[in-house]
């Protein structure tokens, strides 16, 4: 029999790398910038992390080292489709290629060592789990209730518009996507934290990608990323308690089970979109198109 | 303070200059890393970019030139066709196991018959495994809507879980003291893929990447159906108005794609790595979204930016023996570079002028 | 009484452009001053100008008797300018109050907001729900947002950018009698239109601007619309040749055409197109025009028997296969969809003349001969342009625009379709084009003029009937037919009658 409280406590903690990346990726696309960078900065925000929380022995000090990361890796991203207008996807894509190599190159030291134990926090849950659920409603009040969140929803509708209204497009599309770094590097930094307790290279896994799949599943609402990573947490769980308990499938095809959920998840969705009554079309209409102010 | 004037057509002059101004720009900034590291930086980049090709140990280091680029080249070509339309490919590198897979699959299941139609069949499996791996984001996308770039990249996991499970399962060598890892096809000379003149590093999927470059470069030019490739990346509704069918385009761009990762997976089994093994994919899927990018999705810039990835590769090796320097430097030249390139750009879209 | 606006010798060069040049100018309070001229005759920059979206680099700007140099539009706002943009300004997925709400400074707090919104809408006869997403409401109701949102500023200065562009004649006078309640209270009104008559019976002064520069700041009311256009112009307009045309066999026959909701449906469209005839198909933008032309190019495919070209079902061919049968379309956006800006002429001959021109056989490209029908197009209609290698997105609108025509034209169409033929096209380019298709169907071919320019459908066909709600009225002669009835036909104020303006 299993104890559905210790399940859903393993729950959360699967889900919260997940929880911090797609909700920083949310504030960014809902700015209109399409970050694809997302696995690079988790990456990069975990061996940053580790590294800090092991010289100093404080996983807190290892996880804003981990958002400093995010944001440095992230401002690379900036730099070249905000002022260099790049294209989004390339430069999204060359950001996680970047982050998976430099992680790979700088985190050969760290191998084999062991991290600092996280401290506790209230019901057992340990405060980066908190700070995630507290996110969640932290980032629908900023942008459906505070007046930065309405300017970052108007320059991510239609940028065009929120220039001639007199708005600064770049400055907040850069918050935005600071923000989505600092959220991915501290992701990032969970898992090698909290959840494996050791760097091996390339162990995001590909979490920033399901983040990326956990934003559309979501319609780019805070709620529905909370119900996407709890979704991925739980078919992560379930899938381990099946190893664990000696089923007779394959390892191998077990570990499948993430990548295939985010993908029905994602074609669910998607199709509902397609084919549903309202259209539903509830994605930013500049997302992913470069702002050049013309004159 | 700069102004940015956008130009109306891209000059040939930066179209060619971008890519060189980005290789020189990684080996700077790649000489300045080096020397913060602690290496000599002249002596590092000489070691990745010039010994391969002239130093002392070239002769063993020259042959592999073709081996690595063979398959990147081969992908690329394919991803570029889509990159043109603006279908993003970027799970090649799953496509290239599947196409391995399969391929070996047919080997595997022959042995040990000696008959000449078996290493055509394999090409053929090849082919269709990565085809069809390629078509699920076609479908998925053309039915539901669904984002080509995040299923194609899901179905990379998928994939590398389908091949360390073929490694311990169904295709682990029975012969082999129960390590994991399929037959070593290299020693099955009817499924083999061998260097077919001795020190070239000449083989059958280098002929196949040749041959993919000259049809690509055919169909992109003259043919009507690289025209609306292209039409379909620079302007979706010019193209529906000119009759192409998006959706078509789609399903031809992943599958072309697909099958062409895939017959370079099974090259590669066949050939160089022998063996399906846990690790089989080495990321030449996604180096090869470089090389496209690099070669500025035209076949003979994809031909030069190959072989240039290819030399980063045994050059990352050679310093990695020779220098001590660590095996992830390539990973972050070639992300290095792919930046520098995008960031180059602007120079081929946009004109520069100082504001008065 | 002083003067609320007052630009002196304003200029403003863009490379390779002067776009304005000693402009001087001055509205008073209550008055409203037509700012008049051609497209790109520096209207916008002009505007850009006083809104703080671009900065003068000669002469200056007083407001309210100080010294006006806005570095931003929100300073702009501040200093009492508001603006009421032609497009751009509006934000779909948000709400009316939302929307209000990022064109004002300071805002209020939602509720109290609301309240205003509902105060002022009422005072000034403009309906609206503040809770209602700006994606749902229709483009008169959507100007209403834009005046709501300069209003709550109480403005001193108001800049309406072609408001009429999106609106009936009715809506349009509603839209004149809010201004002139305005305009009672002491607001300043700058109003920049290319449309005569209504400047003529509405504005209180004209300034006609030519090629950047003021050429004459006049009373409207004393002047033809022939002399204001020859001011605006700078020439007598060229003279249209109707002669030489008789309708004559059925050719294209339209019935229950309907498409699915991606935009605007098309409800039940039936049309009857005879050889050598022009219908002209009037509406405002967004009622279903550019679906009609995609419907009939063949980018959208239709129930079979919906449409029929000389006898023969044409629902369900693809766009080139319906070419090669004769009918021909050019759609309203140049680049991008008529045209890849990206491309060169020559490439872009390939869109559409593939087949009819013989530039692809059997899959391959000719392109010696592309080049050779690029070089043709140029030289039949006066394309001004380097050559055939030149790319689409380098020449101006009015050439590019040409250029499509042309292309079409000289294919020898049995039908051809077109859509808003001379948007955003200088008066020169806007006759060539009128006078090409004029003679296309003298020579025999049927014409279909999709167009939100009424003087240019009445100028040009033979028959009108108007698109409103997706759906198309009957057609009628146009011989006779007045501005007004047109209106009617046109679906009237579009609901808007309830909103009764104290005059």
């Amino acid at each position: 029999m299993i104890d559905p409280i210790a399940v859903f406590i393993l729950l959360l903690g699967a889900a919260t790398p997940i929880l911090f990346a797609a909700l920083g990726e949310l504030v960014t696309e809902r700015a209109g910038v399409l970050n694809l960078g997302v696995e690079g900065m988790m990456i990069g925000g975990a061996l940053a992390g580790f590294a800090a929380a092991h010289a100093t022995g404080s996983p807190a000090l290892g996880f804003a080292a981990a958002a400093i990361a995010g944001v440095v890796l992230s401002m690379i991203f900036a730099a070249l489709t905000q002022f260099l207008l790049s294209n989004q996807v390339a430069t999204g894509l060359a950001l996680t290629l970047f982050g998976l190599g430099l992680t790979a190159m700088f985190g050969k030291p760290y191998e084999g060592v062991k991290a600092p134990t996280m401290m506790a926090g209230p019901l057992g849950l340990n405060p980066m789990i908190w700070l995630g659920l507290l996110m969640v409603p932290a980032v629908w009040w900023g942008l459906n209730r505070s007046r930065p969140g309405l300017i970052l929803r108007a320059v991510g509708e239609n940028h065009d518009a929120a220039h001639a209204l007199g708005y600064p497009v770049r400055a907040v599309r850069i918050a935005a996507i600071a923000f989505g770094g600092a959220m991915a590097g501290m992701g990032g930094a969970y898992i090698s934290i909290a959840t494996v307790l050791q760097w091996t290279e390339g162990m995001t896994a590909g979490a920033g990608w399901i983040a990326l799949a956990i934003v559309v599943f979501a319609q780019w609402n805070p709620w529905g990323v909370l119900a996407g990573a709890w979704l991925f947490g739980g078919v992560t769980v379930l899938q381990l308690r099946l190893q664990a308990a000696g089923v007779a499938v394959p390892v191998q095809l077990l570990t499948m089970a993430p990548y295939l959920a985010t993908i029905i998840v994602l074609v669910l969705i998607s199709a509902r979109q397609k084919y549903g009554r309202s259209g539903g079309g509830s994605a930013p209409g500049s997302l992913g198109k470069p702002f050049h102010a013309l004159r | 303070m700069f102004r940015l004037e956008p130009r109306a057509s891209a000059p040939l002059a930066w179209q060619l200059a971008t890519p060189v101004l980005a290789v020189l720009a990684t080996m700077i900034t790649g000489g300045i890393l080096f020397a913060a590291l602690g290496f000599d930086p002249v002596a590092s980049i000489r070691t990745i970019f010039w010994d391969p090709l002239f130093g002392p140990a070239a002769s063993y280091s020259r042959p592999q030139l073709l081996v690595k680029a063979g398959p990147l080249i081969l992908i690329a070509s394919g991803l570029a066709l889509g990159f043109r339309a603006g279908i993003w490919n970027i799970g090649a590198e799953g496509q290239y196991i599947i196409g391995a897979i399969c391929g070996a699959a047919v080997a595997l299941a022959a042995y040990p018959t000696e008959a000449f139609w078996i290493f055509p069949a394999m090409i053929l499996a090849g082919a269709l495994g990565g085809c069809a791996w390629g078509m699920i984001p076609a479908m998925l996308r053309n039915w539901f809507g669904a984002s080509e770039i995040l299923v194609s990249l899901m179905l990379v996991y998928v994939a590398q879980k389908v091949a360390a499970w073929m490694a311990f399962g169904p295709m682990k060598n029975p012969e082999g003291f129960n390590f994991p890892g399929s037959r070593n096809l290299q020693q099955y000379p009817a499924a083999s893929n061998p260097e077919i003149i001795a020190n070239t590093g000449l083989h059958w999927g280098v002929i196949a990447a040749g041959i993919a470059l000259v049809v690509t470069w055919f169909v992109m030019s003259r043919h009507v159906l690289g025209f609306h490739i292209r039409t379909a990346g620079a302007a979706p509704r010019a193209a529906r108005f000119a009759g192409v069918r998006p959706q078509r385009l789609v399903a031809l761009c992943l599958g072309v794609s697909g099958a062409l990762a895939g017959v370079a997976g099974l090259f590669e089994v066949a050939g160089p790595a022998g063996q399906i093994t846990e690790s089989f994919g080495s990321g030449y899927g996604f180096t090869a979204i470089i090389v496209a990018f690099l070669g500025r999705l035209h076949p003979l810039g994809i031909l030069f930016a190959g072989l240039l990835m290819a030399l980063t590769y045994i050059g990352g090796e050679l310093a990695q023996m020779m220098l001590q320097l660590p095996a992830a430097t390539v990973q972050v030249f070639q992300g290095m570079l792919l930046f520098f390139l995008l960031g180059f750009d602007i120079l081929t879209r946009y004109r520069i002028r100082r504001r008065a | 009484m002083t003067d609320v606006f007052r630009a002196e010798s304003l200029g403003k060069t863009y490379p390779g452009v002067r776009a304005n040049e000693d402009v001087s100018f001055s509205v008073a309070p209550g008055e409203i001053h037509a700012l008049l001229g051609e497209n790109g005759a520096g209207k916008s920059t002009l505007v850009k100008m006083i809104y703080g979206l671009v900065k003068p680099d000669d002469g200056h700007m007083t407001l309210m008797g100080s010294v006006h140099a806005p570095a931003d539009p929100r300073a702009a706002r501040a200093a009492g300018v508001a603006m009421v943009f032609q497009h751009f300004s509006l934000f779909d997925a948000l709400t009316v109050a939302e929307n209000i709400a990022l064109g004002m400074e300071n805002p209020p707090k939602s509720r109290e907001l609301s309240q205003r919104i509902a105060e002022l809408s009422q005072s000034y006869g403009l309906p609206l729900n503040p809770a209602r997403r700006v994606a749902s409401l229709s483009a008169g109701e959507r100007q209403r947002v834009e005046i709501l949102r300069c209003l709550l500023q109480s403005p001193r200065l108001l800049i309406m950018d072609e408001p009429t562009s999106v609106l009936t004649p009715q809506e349009a006078e509603i839209l004149f009698a809010t201004l002139r309640q305005l305009a009672a209270g002491g607001t300043a009104i700058l109003y920049i239109s290319h449309k005569l008559d209504e400047i003529r019976s509405h504005c209180d002064r004209a300034t006609i601007l030519r090629h950047g520069r003021v050429v004459n700041t006049v009373d409207p009311r004393a002047h033809t619309a022939r002399e204001l256009a020859a001011m605006m112009v700078g020439a007598e307009m060229r003279v249209i040749d109707r002669s030489g045309r008789k309708p004559g066999a059925e050719v294209l026959r339209v019935a229950g055409l309907a498409t699915a909701s991606d935009g605007m449906a098309l409800k039940d469209v039936a049309l009857t197109l005879r050889a050598g005839e022009i219908l002209g198909i009037g509406g405002v933008a967004g009622n279903g025009q550019e679906e009609l032309l995609s419907a009939l190019s063949g980018e959208i495919a239709t129930r079979p028997g919906t449409i029929t070209l000389d006898g023969v079902d044409l629902s369900r061919t693809p766009p080139e296969a319906r070419r090669k049968a004769g009918l021909l379309a050019a759609p309203e956006d140049r680049l991008g969809h008529a045209a890849v800006p990206e491309f060169s002429l020559a490439e872009n001959t390939l869109l559409t003349a593939g087949s009819r021109q013989g530039l692809i056989r059997g899959g391959l490209i000719d392109h010696s001969a592309a080049q050779a029908f690029a070089q043709a197009v140029i030289a039949a209609f006066d394309v001004r342009t380097p050559g055939p290698q030149t790319a689409a997105g380098a020449l101006s609108g009015g050439n590019l625009q040409k250029f499509v025509i042309g292309r079409e034209v000289l294919g020898k169409p049995r039908v051809l379709v077109v859509n808003q033929p001379t948007w955003g096209v200088d008066a020169g380019a806007a006759a060539q084009v009128r006078q090409a298709l004029l003679d296309l169907a003298a020579k025999g071919a049927g014409i279909i003029v999709i167009s939100q320019d009424l003087d240019e459908l009445l100028e040009l066909s033979d028959r009108f009937c108007a698109l409103n709600d997706g759906r198309l009225s009957a057609p009628r002669p146009t011989e006779g037919l007045s501005i007004d009835e047109i209106g009617l036909m046109l679906g009237g104020a579009h609901g808007m009658e309830v909103a009764h303006v104290p005059a």
